[in-house]
């Protein structure tokens, strides 16, 4: 028998290298496409290349009649199967019937209109081409400002207003703040339609064992029970008849927090042939019917005192919706209001929010989810204030924030800031990028005709998402620690991890909490048939929710381990140390295999104890936790070409503390990239008629490695009381914290010219543009 | 079409259809589904392999123009359960997140080193452009290759 390693080495904190990447970096890992079954069938999805238009017939003879075509559906044979829901319950929330097919009439490009079945992937591709679909094509909005004009199409023609939902909140007293200022600043800030654009696109495999009356559903998600439980529903399926498995995910960042239609329609077509069905979204797809994010059109107004405190911010908010709710689209936008105050310490809000229509693909939640939006609002006013006020834009920042005695601190809002030293990573960022030198620098710059920015951005975030009255589907999470008959631990975790590390981080939580070795710990996620019910792995929540389940679960079972150590030490003083009991007495020691031997044999147990080692706990957070942090960007600016060159980019951020730091650079790295994205290069363009004209990589800009700065990144530790880890989430903090940064300095070095605001993404011809126009 | 190769030291004699993708011989056919389909339109590089000692990027081949060619996956690096120097750097560097790219990417990385044994920072990212992650903002696979390199010069 195995042995478990007693170890008095720590490894919370440390920089320990993945135990999930062996896999990973080998080839062997199982994406969804990696899956084989006897007798697999091919789905492909036949799709509307028209953005509005009314489906007169489908012609399916053709394809019914070519090779290896086994069979087709059309939302006539589907109409049986539940709609796709929205998870945001809301007053004079306007929710189109969302089918999985099309029934008479399409809504935007790429919406599902039949899908074709055969034994192979070329044939079913072949076949799908031969389907006639009579479109009779209508007039379309692609534009949520055009889509509330009047006289614009009605996307849905039973709402000719095109209004999906609206949303007021208000705090304190805004008009008095209003009336009482020295000065008002205004501007309209978009944060444009962005494509996530996952490495792994979607793709499910349905496998309906009909004697069993069992339907597992292998499909890319960041949510594996929430799916079970929607799409069961949707199939009228009982749920306990359905197991979701969450393979390896090859990336999210909120494109899979969804319920999507192919996953019941695959579920449907399998139940129907009475075989295994695959279907994998190509590129085109992913790009056109994956939800993209963002998508706000922002009417911002902060007034504020000659000193540059600020007393009040409005802001109207135009929410794209596209064609449908996917499952959050509403509450996305109403993160962003929650968020309107930054980190800022100022009573006085009011928001107004419109949900519009368009016949383009849904938004919901992309990487930060709201928040971005919100801070690069705050952030742009920020700095817009400190232009007419002629002050530093670090010194209105230092004068505004909420102080660190302030704790815990109510927004205007409603939430309450755990939490926060604003002002430290502030003060640490521009001593690392060396701020009093570079304005020097950027004056003598300036007088020479260069274009020199230095942009600051000090953020706040909601995260660890979050508390279950604050959320549409339960904001807790669920863990499970089973020490083994050997005496190897094996956690189940309800959150699912997709890159994010927690096979090592959770690994590292359990063995200093049991004291034995990470080799000894196994991390199981992403299986309905095997891990208690969870909530999934997305706002920045799985290891400050799903590791303080994790931790109590760790607590409980220690607490048993105790007991049985103590009976069969027959003492009472004992405590777990590196991995065994000792009677803390007579120094006499029993180890993880002893005790686990007893307790599962059960030949003597302690009073009022059952046998075995398990225990399970779901966690309730409290509340959110609020991370923060400072990110500056230094730029030039080619005068000529309009080129935009990072010269530093320094990320100063607070999560709270870390488990593991080689983990945490990863997430800003990767946040950071997606900010930079935003600010200078991505944007999905929907042309007037709707279609999407960025709907393929060589269209649509991301990252890539020649492109990106080095990114200097470092901290400042604030623990979070939230959670007995003091955790606060970091998934997110690079992308929220880097696109005001960019902008910022890219304003600052137009300004000379007069430049107080561009939207992004800051692409050289934008920049050239106004360089041209300027000069 | 009846076609020959060899694949990680192992020779398949295979007939094919005409325009079947080298990526699905690969992945269907020798049932080596490390290299990953990411964009089909050899842009992202998910997809890259080793042929005849060059990366490819196997979704835009067809199998038939692999005639008569030798050809090495992410399954074909670690000998004897050896990991290749790069993979243990990728791996070291934490220099993937998900995963779904890291195949094409460290073929890429390898590729890159056989070129120029010794890349500065700025070569190596013109090396990975035609490579894209998304979750890791590339740094850590920068350091990956950095330290690949530094490896090997030892």
């Amino acid at each position: 028998m195995a042995t478990t390693t007693v170890k008095t080495e720590t490894f919370v904190g440390k920089r320990i290298r993945r135990r999930e990447d062996p896999r990973l970096i080998t080839g062997t890992a199982t994406y969804v496409e990696d899956i084989q079954m006897p007798g697999m069938h091919y789905a492909v999805i036949v799709r509307s290349p028209h953005a509005a238009a009314r489906i007169r017939s489908i012609n399916t003879k053709q394809a019914e009649a070519a090779p290896g075509v086994v069979s087709i559906f059309t939302g006539k044979d589907t109409k049986g199967v539940g709609a796709v829901p929205c998870g945001v319950v809301m007053p004079d929330l306007r929710v189109p019937q969302h089918t999985i097919l099309a029934t008479d009439r399409v809504y935007f490009v790429g919406h599902p209109v039949a899908v074709v079945v055969a034994r192979d992937r070329y044939l079913a591709r072949d076949a799908a081409d031969l389907i006639e679909v009579d479109y009779e094509a209508l007039p379309a909005v692609a534009d949520p400002e055009k889509a509330l004009a009047k006289g614009a199409p009605a996307v849905h023609p039973q709402w000719p207003d095109n209004v999906a939902f609206t949303y007021h909140q208000d705090g304190g007293n805004v008009d008095k703040a209003f009336a009482e200022a020295d000065v008002v600043v205004k501007q309209r800030i978009t944060s444009q339609r962005l494509v996530p654009m996952a490495m792994e696109t979607r793709g499910v495999v349905a496998e309906w064992r009909g004697a069993d009356r069992q339907l597992n559903l292998y499909t890319s998600t960041q949510i594996p029970h929430l799916v079970r439980t929607l799409v069961a529903g949707m199939l009228g399926l009982e749920e306990n008849r359905m197991r979701v498995i969450a393979p390896e995910v090859g990336g999210g960042f909120g494109s899979k927090l969804n319920v999507y239609a192919e996953e019941a329609l695959m579920g449907y077509v399998s139940m129907k042939i009475q075989k295994p069905v695959k279907w994998i979204e190509s590129r085109r797809e992913n790009f056109t019917c994956t939800i993209h994010g963002r998508g706000h059109v922002d009417y911002y107004e902060v007034a504020a005192k000659r000193d540059g405190t600020i007393l009040g911010i409005k802001l109207k908010l135009i929410q794209d919706v596209g064609a449908y709710h996917q499952l959050l689209t509403p509450l996305i936008p109403q993160l962003s209001v929650l968020m309107m105050p930054g980190i800022y310490n100022t009573q006085n809000i009011r928001a107004d929010i419109v949900g519009v229509f368009t016949n383009c693909v849904p938004t919901d939640a992309y990487r930060g989810a709201g928040r971005p939006e919100a801070t690069h609002g705050i952030e742009r006013m920020v700095d817009l204030l400190a232009a007419e006020l002629k002050m530093d834009p670090a010194e209105i920042r230092f004068k505004n924030f909420v102080t660190k005695d302030n704790f815990p601190y109510a927004t205007a809002t409603g939430l309450t800031y755990d939490s926060g030293d604003y002002a430290a990573p502030l003060k640490k960022a521009l001593d690392l990028v060396g701020y009093v030198k570079l304005r020097q620098e950027q004056a003598d710059a300036r007088k020479q005709g260069k274009y020199m920015g230095i942009g600051i951005s000090t953020y706040g975030e909601i995260c660890a998402i979050g508390p279950s009255p604050a959320t549409p589907a339960g904001g807790w999470e669920s863990a499970t620690v089973k020490i083994e008959p050997s005496g190897k631990v094996t956690i189940m975790t309800g959150t699912c991890p997709h890159g994010q590390g927690e096979e090592t981080t959770f690994a590292q939580i359990a063995a200093d909490e049991l004291g034995v070795g990470l080799d000894d710990i196994l991390v199981i996620r992403g299986d309905t048939a095997v891990v208690q019910y969870g909530i999934g792995t997305f706002g920045s929540r799985a290891t400050a929710v799903g590791g303080t389940a994790l931790y109590y679960a760790l607590q409980d079972l220690k607490a048993k381990v105790k007991k049985f150590g103590a009976m069969l030490l027959e003492s009472e003083d004992v405590s777990l140390v590196g991995g065994q009991v000792i009677d803390n007495k007579s120094g006499k020691s029993k180890s993880f295999q002893e005790i686990a031997g007893a307790a599962y044999r059960a030949l003597k147990l302690p009073p009022n104890t059952e046998p075995g080692l398990m225990a399970t706990r779901f966690w309730e957070p409290p509340n959110f936790t609020f991370p923060f942090g400072a990110h500056i960007v230094v730029t030039d600016i080619d005068g000529e070409t309009g080129q935009i060159k990072i010269r530093r980019y320094v990320a100063v951020d607070d999560c709270g503390n870390i488990l593991n730091p080689l983990i945490v650079d990863g997430q800003v790295h990767g946040g950071v990239a997606q900010g930079l994205g935003q600010a200078l290069w991505e944007q999905a363009v929907y042309d007037d008629n709707g279609q999407l004209i960025t709907g393929e990589l060589m269209d649509y800009a991301v990252p890539r490695a020649h492109l990106m700065p080095w990114i200097e990144s470092h901290h400042t530790c604030t623990p979070s009381p939230v959670n007995p880890l003091g955790v606060k989430g970091v998934g997110e903090a690079g992308t929220i914290g880097c696109s005001p940064a960019v902008v910022n300095s890219v304003v600052d070095a137009l300004s000379p010219l007069g430049v107080r605001h561009i939207d992004m993404p800051l692409t050289p011809e934008k920049i050239w543009k106004i360089l041209a126009a300027k000069n | 079409m009846n076609i020959n190769l060899t694949i990680n030291g192992k020779s398949y004699s295979q007939d094919v259809e005409p325009r079947l993708l080298l990526i699905h011989f690969l992945r269907d056919v020798a049932g080596l589904t490390g290299t990953h389909m990411g964009c089909e339109t050899s842009l992202c590089g998910a997809c890259t392999v080793e042929l005849n000692g060059k990366a490819i990027k196997s979704c835009s081949m067809f199998t038939v123009q692999a005639n008569g060619a030798d050809i090495v996956t992410i399954e074909g690096l670690a000998t004897n359960g050896r990991l290749d120097p790069m993979q243990e750097a990728f791996w070291n560097e934490h220099g993937l997140q998900c995963g779904f790219c890291t195949p094409g990417m460290i073929m890429a990385s390898k590729q890159i080193l056989y070129r120029n044994p010794s890349p500065t920072e700025d070569e190596i990212r013109h090396g990975l452009e035609g490579n894209v992650c998304r979750c890791t903002g590339y740094q850590h696979i920068v350091n990956a290759v950095k330290a690949a390199a530094a490896g090997a010069g030892k």
